[in-house]
């Protein structure tokens, strides 16, 4: 049953994903960008971390994918569908990510992964709390700075200039 | 039980799908978005290696917040900068941001 879940999911996000890549309209490129982030959300959800899936459709779902749309639609005017999307590598390109695919693909099923048994559907959510505020609370600090500072930069970028 | 190894290679086409967008596309703005697939893809695995390898250790999960906090906060300044570079260049198509090239 889970595993029949994984595979619809799976099924979904990665031609979610190509779709993304290869759509030649660039707004239907962001629709699909959602798609993908729920697919990923749910297998988050399979993963039992229920708080990374509920963060990932927050910020993902809910603000990324917003901004990319709203930049899409203020620079719209100039990249219709009738232009090129694909530069002259991309068939260069899609040679190495299949060679990289291949590599990886070979890589894992050769590979011996040991599982370690556990129950984490109770406790992880605070233990992952109590542990941000203690083991991970300078690098919290650092991730809060740093949010501010794209925030200021994303501002004093993107505005206009005064005459 | 779902098997680890299917989610490394769920995250591995992830991925190779997000470098393939990176690699190829012309619009500033669909880089962007292949480079939040990528991200998405690194994330995946982080919860599955969490899950399976040290699910008593939320390091796994701690690691996946600020992967977050940076893609957010990568997302508000490229967009910024596709924004800026519209509003003077008139264009969003990577070719022709040359300006810093030789």
């Amino acid at each position: 049953m889970l595993q029949a879940i994984f595979i619809v999911l799976s099924v979904i996000t990665l031609g979610g994903a190509v779709a993304v890549v290869t759509n030649k309209n660039v707004f239907h490129s962001a629709l699909f960008l959602v798609v993908v982030l729920v697919g990923v959300a749910g297998l988050y959800l399979l993963l039992e971390a229920p708080f990374i899936a509920m963060v990932q459709v927050l910020i993902y779902v809910g603000a990324i994918s917003t901004l990319i749309i709203f930049a899409i639609m203020l620079t719209r005017r100039l990249m219709n569908t009738h232009q090129r999307q694909r530069n002259e590598q991309w068939l260069l390109s899609a040679t190495v990510c299949l060679g990289l695919l291949l590599v990886l693909v070979v890589l894992i099923t050769q590979a011996h992964w040991p599982v370690v048994q556990a129950n984490v559907s109770e406790g992880s959510l605070p233990r992952l709390g109590q542990d941000l505020m203690e083991r991970y609370v300078l690098p919290l600090e650092v991730a809060a700075v740093l949010l501010l500072a794209a925030l200021i930069g994303a501002i004093v970028i993107a505005r206009e200039r005064m005459p | 039980m779902i098997p680890l190894s299917w989610f490394l290679l769920v995250a591995a086409a992830l991925f190779c799908i997000g470098l393939y967008g990176v690699l190829s596309r012309r619009n500033a703005v669909g880089i962007l978005m292949s480079i939040e697939l990528m991200l998405n893809a690194v994330n995946l695995n982080l919860v599955a290696f969490w899950r399976y390898r040290a699910p008593l250790d939320s390091l796994g999960q701690a690691f996946v917040l600020f992967v977050l906090v940076v893609a957010a906060a990568e997302a508000a300044v490229g967009l910024a900068l596709v924004i800026a570079v519209y509003r003077s260049r008139e264009t969003i198509v990577m070719e022709d941001i040359d300006l810093m090239k030789w």
